[in-house]
């Protein structure tokens, strides 16, 4: 396994009281598989792939290991982890093609990169560098531009190139598809599947809200919900046959083109996520779950219902152990 | 029947780059907007869309054309008169958030309403018609009234907003890409709201750059590129039948769940790219011998958009030098001209390529 | 300099993956949060204090005084203690008595520009930043120039046509020639917050500019406003004081920088007369330095980004 998480808790300090943002997460990702971290806000997607790499220092791990290509990865140890970042992990943090510094080109800013990382040999990075640039369809005029000079979609993509120079075991991509126009978000989309396919990477976490987005580049997907996973299955899997009624009822309300309102009504998920600070016993999402019962009450175990295909839910666990008492297959949900 | 019309109307700015080109925001774009009506006006960043929204809700004055609300041009409104055409014409904005002054309770938004509009309501008419408001967007009054804004959820606060103009007159509303900060299972629910006003006889203009919100929820759509019309007419015709290359390309590009990106076979590709299908400047995007990846189609089509931006940049690329001074007319002039709009077929109206 | 409300991340976007505002029990309003933090912040406590003490002296201490500030004793050259408590000087006047009645002309005279500046600095800084355009060009071109304007020179000239200064002159005077600092501060923030949505909301509501001015905008820029306006009273006092020291300040009026130049005039370093001129000087810089740490302190309080947690 290339990456592994187990049992990941992070919290943080706020004047309520500790909030655990990611509580007891956890999954793994074979080398080269592209993994979408996908939830809404408050979820802790962000917190749970941003630790993986830099943990804020306002929030702390409580809990839980993590193992890349065997070693442990340190995250809770900043000097530690430094040498890693970059090399063995990498993130393109969410807004980062807003936070490439003005003033400087950007054939600059990768040299300050490179720099801070002490890598001796940065002609041969150069090389690689405009080999990759030529890649993607950028000219190598792109070094010497400012960031202003060049579009959405080119500096997302150049901020990518500069996360994955290094070629990582494992890079994490916060939102980096969200803030684009459509033509863009396909480029880089495809961007993230080429430097998989490429070796530059090995494998990948994409965290977004867009499960269409991840449909199209993610081999499997992993959906949380107030902290903790819900769901998590191939994408093709997931995408047709979801499990978890939270998943079920986030699928069911995305409109696709072609749907129009007075063909198919589309309908919402009522109520909003829990406060995180005195979350709820049990089950997170029990108080907007349609299927909800007595159990729920209780957390909700990940496990496995079918191979590679994890679930935390009681209903899906307690028809499943039917199943496997009657030597039935599990019932396929209807795709709404 | 009240409608609110557009008629070639036009916004230029100065640009701020070394050149100091001029950067037509809109170009002479024409339509209208009857009751009981929602219009999807889609584009992409840098497309004019959000102006159009701004001069409809006279935020910004365009440079030139008229928009007319029931005849009467909406520039001459002032004083009085302006506040009579937000009475009936009111606007959404993208970030609910942002929409509320932070150091407040998210309602004075109402009472900013009431002091302009209500000024004599008691009291209890006041809070009955708040209620009613409310209950229009599916809000608990409990829930919502008297709470700051950073303690309501996103969703929460746009259809406060939206409940806002119900409390006018409103007739037509601009929403603009009201729902791209909200979470995806609170969408839809202000996506059936807007249909369901528009069932009630309100007049929308649905802003977005997502094609398929704007496929579920408008009755007639416009593709909208560069300030120029590209396609317009009824939303199926335009999904189901669409004409123009750019409505194609963005068509192509849009991810959807139960349908992987097409790629192209790689020749067919590469003939558009140097060719002058999309890329009017002729400006060589790409090596002609593309290198064999999909990404390379990708790319393509992100390069497209970005030579597409430089070139509306700058301006005398395209508009500058010979074509100005064949026609004579002024450099101004010609930048503002739109490509022409034939009917392909009834209510599906499609531009000239550019 | 950001706004000094911190923004509530976005529901959708939470840069850092911190729970969106869903919140159960009320949260605490942002007033009360400056509270909380301020009675927390060193800085601002400590310039508080200072601040408070030196100002009640202000008030109170010339009560105690018992002569005049500008009537002399008779007998100079007194070490202070004894009758008279902080000595007197090369002309018989009481120390005491200058230095308290100093403290309460300084803090008047650096209240009185403080209000001035500020009062114009408003006004333009709002105009500018509000309509753009023309106006706000010839309006910069009045506040550079002014700006370029040697205020000593100009002090000394137009002091040189007037019989008696009061003190009134002295802080239209500073008021009148430091509102550039106040007008540029206010400009850029009404600039950067006229575009916001909420002005816009305003305007969809039939708000007219004042009423969006005086009710969307300056709100916001409160606090920022309430920092410049401190730094503003501190640095009055200070030229007030250079003035006086120069013999420019106003006729018949004890200040601390006329304590000053009285000491520097009689030479009260030669003669070795230390109660002459460090304590109008020490108690100068107590006066400034406590403001702006004070300054620096609530800076952090009204700014997240700067608390040290």
């Amino acid at each position: 396994m290339s990456v592994n998480v187990e049992n990941l808790s992070v919290a943080y300090r706020s004047r309520r009281g500790d909030v655990t943002a990611v509580d007891n997460v956890s999954f793994s990702l074979a080398d080269g598989e592209i993994m979408g971290l996908a939830g809404e806000s408050g979820s802790g997607k962000s917190t749970l792939g941003n630790a993986l790499v830099y943990l804020d220092p306002r929030m702390k791990a409580t809990g839980g290991r993590v193992t890349v290509d065997g070693r442990e990865l340190p995250i809770a140890n900043n000097n530690a982890m430094r040498p890693r970042r970059m090399t063995e992990v990498s993130l393109v943090p969410q807004y980062a093609m807003s936070a490439l510094t003005p003033t400087r080109k950007i054939g600059k800013l990768i040299n300050d990169l490179l720099k801070s990382h002490h890598v001796k040999d940065r002609d041969e990075v150069y090389t690689e560098l405009r080999r990759r640039l030529a890649l993607i369809g950028l000219k190598e005029d792109v070094l010497s531009k400012y960031s202003f000079e060049l579009s959405g979609g080119m500096r997302q993509r150049v901020t990518i190139i500069m996360s994955t120079l290094l070629n990582p075991s494992l890079l994490v991509a916060d939102e980096v598809t969200s803030a684009l126009d459509v033509s863009s978000q396909r480029a880089v989309g495809e961007m993230l599947i080429e430097f998989r396919d490429r070796g530059y990477i090995k494998s990948a976490i994409t965290i977004t809200h867009d499960l269409s987005i991840l449909a199209q580049i993610a081999d499997s997907i992993a959906i949380m919900y107030a902290g903790r996973l819900a769901e998590r299955a191939p994408t093709s899997v997931l995408v047709d046959s979801p499990l978890h009624p939270y998943t079920q009822a986030l699928l069911n309300s995305l409109p696709e083109v072609g749907v129009r309102h007075d063909q198919v009504t589309l309908t919402g998920i009522p109520g909003r996520p829990p406060s995180l600070v005195n979350p709820p016993a049990g089950c997170r999402f029990r108080e907007r779950c349609p299927f909800a019962f007595a159990k729920c009450v209780e957390t909700p175990p990940f496990e496995e219902i079918k191979p590679g295909h994890l679930v935390a839910c009681w209903k899906v666990s307690q028809e499943h152990a039917d199943m496997a008492g009657t030597g039935q297959g599990l019932p396929v949900r209807e795709k709404v | 029947m009240t409608t609110l019309k557009l008629d070639q109307v036009s916004k230029l700015y100065r640009s701020t780059s070394r050149d100091g080109g001029l950067t037509p925001a809109l170009r002479k774009v024409s339509f209208e907007m009857k009751p009981g009506e929602v219009i999807s006006l889609i584009g992409e960043s840098g497309s004019g869309k959000t102006t159009i929204g701004k001069v409809l809700l006279r935020l910004t004055k365009p440079t030139s054309g008229t928009v007319t609300f029931d005849g009467k041009d909406i520039q001459s409104y002032s004083g009085r008169g302006l506040k009579d055409y937000y009475r009936q014409v009111q606007g959404v904005f993208q970030d609910p958030f942002s929409s509320y002054n932070p150091i407040y309770r998210a309602d004075r938004v109402y009472d900013l309403v009431r002091g302009s509009y209500f000024p004599n309501v008691g009291d209890k008419e006041w809070s009955a018609k708040v209620e009613a408001a409310l209950d229009a967007v599916a809000l608990n009054p409990g829930d919502v009234l008297g709470k700051y804004p950073h303690q309501l959820s996103g969703g929460q606060q746009q259809r406060l907003l939206i409940a806002r103009a119900l409390l006018l007159d409103v007739k037509v509303l601009v929403a603009d890409e009201i729902i791209s900060m909200l979470d995806a299972s609170t969408r839809v629910d202000v996506l059936n709201l807007l249909v369901k006003l528009k069932r009630q006889g309100l007049a929308i203009l649905f802003i977005t750059h997502d094609l398929s919100l704007g496929n579920y929820v408008s009755d007639r759509t416009i593709i909208l590129r560069h300030g120029a019309i590209a396609e317009m007419g009824a939303t199926e015709k335009i999904f189901g039948n669409p004409q123009h290359e750019y409505t194609k390309m963005l068509l192509t590009a849009v991810p959807e769940l139960h349908k992987k990106w097409q790629h192209a076979p790689l020749e067919e590709v590469a003939v558009s790219a140097s060719g002058n299908g999309l890329n009017g400047s002729g400006a060589d995007v790409i090596a002609t011998d593309a290198p064999a990846s999909r990404l390379a189609q990708a790319s393509i089509l992100d390069e497209i958009t970005h030579a597409e931006q430089v070139v509306k940049r700058d301006l005398r690329a395209i508009f500058g030098g010979n074509r100005a001074a064949a026609s004579g007319k002024s450099q101004v002039a010609v930048a503002l001209e739109p490509p022409a709009l034939h009917e392909f077929e009834p209510d599906h109206l499609v531009a000239e390529p550019e | 300099m950001s706004e000094s409300i911190s923004q509530a991340p976005a529901p959708e976007v939470a840069a850092t993956g911190l729970p969106g505002g869903a919140a159960e029990a009320p949260a605490p309003r942002k007033r009360n949060e400056f509270v909380y933090y301020g009675l927390r912040n060193p800085k601002l406590l400590f310039g508080l204090t200072v601040e408070t003490l030196l100002v009640l002296a202000a008030i109170i201490a010339p009560f105690f005084a018992k002569y005049a500030p500008l009537t002399t004793t008779n007998i100079p050259i007194q070490h202070p203690g004894g009758t008279f408590w902080l000595g007197t000087d090369l002309n018989g006047y009481d120390m005491y008595s200058q230095l308290s009645n100093g403290l309460r002309e300084s803090y008047l005279i650096g209240a009185l520009g403080a209000a001035f500046a500020t009062a114009v600095g408003l006004v333009i800084g709002f105009l500018a930043g509000w309509r753009g355009g023309w106006l706000d060009e010839i309006l910069q071109l009045i506040t550079n120039v002014l700006v370029m304007i040697p205020s000593l020179v100009l002090l000394i000239v137009i002091g040189s046509y007037l019989t008696s200064r009061s003190i009134l002159f002295e802080g239209a005077f500073i008021g009148l020639t430091t509102w550039p600092w106040v007008a540029r501060a206010v400009r850029a923030q009404t600039f950067s917050l006229r575009s916001r949505e909420y002005v816009d909301l305003a305007r969809l509501s039939g708000k007219r500019p004042v009423s969006i001015i005086v009710k969307e905008i300056a709100p916001n820029m409160a606090s920022y406003l309430f920092l410049v306006v401190i730094l503003l009273f501190g640095s009055s006092m200070l030229i007030a004081a250079s003035y006086d020291f120069l013999g420019l300040g106003p006729s018949q009026t004890v200040s601390l920088g006329y304590m000053m130049n009285q000491a520097a005039n009689n030479s009260a370093l030669f003669y070795h007369m230390w109660w002459v001129f460090i304590p109008p000087g020490a108690v100068l810089a107590l006066m400034v330095v406590a403001l702006l740490i004070a300054n620096v302190g609530l800076d952090e309080v009204f700014n997240p980004k700067l608390r040290e947690s």
